[in-house]
């Protein structure tokens, strides 16, 4: 019997601060302020010292990224894209 | 191990121009690639197309592929013996096959070099809204690739026992600590990251925390705002209807639906039922209420061409 081992839920109510995103997603800081600048995520937080993030921002900066990597597209086409895709993800839900 | 036929994977000829091997793994990302696709067996396939690409986008790796020549795919084969797997850099070997690790791998080479943290890895869960609801564990299997004395990465399989916790809404992903890929040089491990999927429910409709429920309920019950048992995911609950409910209308059980904070609701949509006119006496009720109400549900429409 193998350990049990605790996977932690990516949801609104966890808080990574700007270094945690970072190491997470394998990103720099400027990265992310780009990523903040873009709209594609919202920290909490006044500066950057003090941004707080939430587990669906570590999603989508990690979607965002594959996006950018793997199709070739800049930042604003990958963070147009992540729309996109959670639009259509939302209304194939509801479809259901 | 298997021969990979890349060109075929590619959908393209073997003397295909740098141009049209580009273009054709970008119109099958779009097709294939986990973030975007619904195939069912989008990640494998991806990840085939992501390995093909990586070997004949590269004019030395493609001309070393080339050189090995056409052979069927899933032939078993083996590197010639003057076979160099040398071309450096570091792969992520969870996202290749052993044909590739063999061939073009060369993971571990300069070990003790260099230290670093493993790779993340990807993949997902599905579990029921009741398992959602409650949290559930699940036991995976999980690729890891350990590298041997000779720095050749050993993939080798292994069991986690991976606790979900309540809470989680479709698609959202959970993160399991340090069980991605090991590090190297005694680098920490990387994580493993799972997205959740829900399995759909036989009564309830998964909005986000929302749920939803079409509830059946007699002509009588919506009238007269009678007392119902409606199911929810924590145990069956009574409902007062209010008096003269109509269908399609909804009512909410607050902080009913998956639990977070806030937790969701559940909806309940009621649908009234008519009963069939089994016999003579049904059917002389209904010619009752027909002489009885003055109902006219069309009444808006009259007039109406």
């Amino acid at each position: 019997m193998t350990d049990l081992i605790r996977a932690l839920l990516l949801d609104e109510s966890v808080e990574f601060s700007l270094a945690d995103l970072c190491s997470a997603c394998h990103v720099s800081e400027e990265l992310i302020v780009e990523i903040v600048a873009e709209g594609i995520v919202e920290p909490h937080g006044v500066d950057r010292a003090q941004w707080r993030f939430s587990g669906i921002a570590l999603t989508r900066v990690q979607r965002v990224m594959r996006l950018q990597q793997d199709f070739g597209v800049n930042l604003p086409g990958a963070a147009l894209a992540l729309e996109l895709l959670e639009e259509l993800e939302r209304l194939r839900r509801a479809q259901r | 191990m298997e021969y990979k036929d890349y060109y075929q994977i590619m959908g393209v000829g073997r003397e295909a121009a740098a141009d049209d091997i580009k273009r054709a793994y970008r119109r099958l990302a779009r097709k294939f690639h986990p973030d975007v696709s619904k195939e069912k067996d989008a990640e494998a396939r991806f990840k085939e197309i992501g390995e093909a690409y990586e070997v004949l986008r590269d004019p030395e790796k493609r001309a070393a592929y080339d050189a090995l020549g056409a052979r069927k795919p899933g032939e078993d084969f083996r590197p010639p013996p003057d076979w160099e797997s040398d071309y450096g850099g570091r792969v992520d070997p969870n996202a290749h096959s052993d044909f590739f690790e063999q061939m073009f791998g060369g993971l571990g080479r300069g070990r003790g070099t260099f230290r670093s943290r493993g790779f993340d890895t990807a993949g997902h869960v599905e579990i029921t809204l009741e398992e959602a609801f409650r949290g559930t564990d699940r036991r995976l299997s999980v690729q890891r690739v350990a590298v041997d004395e000779r720095g050749h990465p050993q993939p080798a399989t292994q069991q986690l026992n991976v606790r979900i916790p309540a809470g989680v809404v479709d698609g959202q992903q959970i993160r399991v600590a340090a069980q991605g890929q090991p590090g190297v040089g005694g680098g920490p491990a990387g994580d493993l990251f799972l997205e959740v999927r829900l399995l759909p429910h036989r009564w309830f409709r998964a909005e986000g925390r929302d749920l939803s429920l079409d509830l059946p309920v007699t002509p009588w019950e919506a009238a007269l705002g009678e007392t119902v048992r409606v199911p929810t995911l924590g145990g069956r609950v009574d409902l007062k209807l209010p008096k003269g409910s109509q269908t399609d209308q909804q009512l909410r059980l607050k902080g009913r639906g998956l639990p977070g904070s806030p937790p969701g609701d559940q909806f309940v949509v009621l649908k009234i039922m008519v009963p069939p006119a089994a016999n003579s006496t049904d059917e002389a009720q209904y010619r009752q209420m027909a002489a009885t109400f003055a109902f006219n549900p069309r009444a808006a429409m009259e007039g109406a061409s």
